[in-house]
């Protein structure tokens, strides 16, 4: 079963490196770039279990380790 | 003094906190590798020394909070045992929950290493007994991600308590955002936990403690640290 968890910075938290890029990006002229947060993507391969488990176990891995809740989101995907 | 460094993959001021200690104490410290289960029988104090713990891959200091020797370390706390964490230390103590808020990125990017001026908001804690509150004392600092950050709740909570015991501030003890070397809320270098035995800092008080190294200020921290430890024995 593959998973992905995306871990984003909470609103209000200041990101300086999505800042950072973003500036890069209005110096390259990509247009229309409003602003860029930058986060995290972790695709997860589990070997074995339910889709139910999956989510319970990929959940914990987020809280545990992946996000630090105090700064960040996660979100967790779980596709076949 | 029985102190315990703690060495995870990566760190590089471990010896440099080791040698201090010493100094200090007249005791050399046990260096306890991050995959120990127990503290060495009578440690009272734990140092979570500054470097680079696993690359500071994932977020500073997020995988060593998860080692194996920080349930020791989180129960040896639990019961008023004394940790000090400097630098990357500071990280891992904010990420293993044993201090509030998080050290993001500084805010100007940029990896900053030189000297700054903290003003010592409290002589009342083990750490800092050896000072005097409002004391300015000039320390070296070396990071990347020193910007103090939390919410507005918590800031408000550790500011009421007294718990914010370093700040960044000018040569004179003023504060100003000029001096804020990395960005952080309220100028904030180093915080205590709520029963005052944990102490985080980013700057470096063990690499200014004797005179070849140009300057004595971090001497202080842990001289109070020895006397109060002889005190309590």
């Amino acid at each position: 079963m593959k998973a992905r968890v995306t871990v984003t910075l909470k609103t209000g938290i200041l990101d300086p490196q999505g800042k950072a890029i973003e500036g890069a990006l209005k110096s390259l002229g990509v247009a229309g770039v409003a602003s860029v947060r930058q986060g995290k993507v972790f695709d997860i391969e589990i070997a074995d279990g339910d889709r139910a488990g999956a989510e319970t176990r990929l959940k914990d891995a987020a809280e545990k380790l992946l996000a630090n809740t105090v700064i960040e989101n996660y979100r967790i995907e779980i596709s076949g | 003094m029985n102190a315990a460094v703690i060495v995870f993959p990566g760190i590089n001021r471990e010896r440099d906190m080791a040698r201090t200690l010493e100094l200090v104490s007249g005791r050399e410290p046990a260096m306890v590798w991050h995959a120990e289960t127990a503290l060495p029988a009578g440690t009272d104090l734990v140092v979570v020394p500054g470097g680079f713990s696993y690359g500071d891959y994932l977020r500073c200091g997020a995988i060593a909070a998860r080692a194996p020797v920080m349930d020791a370390v989180r129960a040896f706390a639990g019961n008023g045992g004394l940790v000090l964490g400097v630098c990357n230390g500071f990280q891992i103590l904010c990420e293993a929950g044993l201090l509030p808020g998080v050290l993001m990125r500084n805010a100007q990017l940029k990896f900053i290493c030189k000297d700054v001026y903290l003003k010592v908001e409290r002589s009342g804690t083990a750490f800092t007994r050896g000072y005097n509150a409002g004391q300015v004392i000039r320390v070296p600092v070396a990071h990347g991600e020193g910007n103090f950050v939390a919410d507005a709740d918590t800031i408000a909570r550790i500011e009421g308590e007294g718990r914010v015991v370093f700040r960044y501030c000018a040569p004179d003890g003023a504060l100003s955002p000029a001096w804020n070397v990395n960005g952080s809320t309220n100028a904030i270098a180093g915080i205590v936990s709520e029963a005052g035995n944990v102490l985080g800092m980013m700057p470096h008080p063990e690499n200014h403690v004797e005179a070849a190294m140009g300057r004595t200020d971090g001497r202080g921290l842990f001289a109070g640290l020895f006397e109060h430890l002889g005190q309590a024995a």
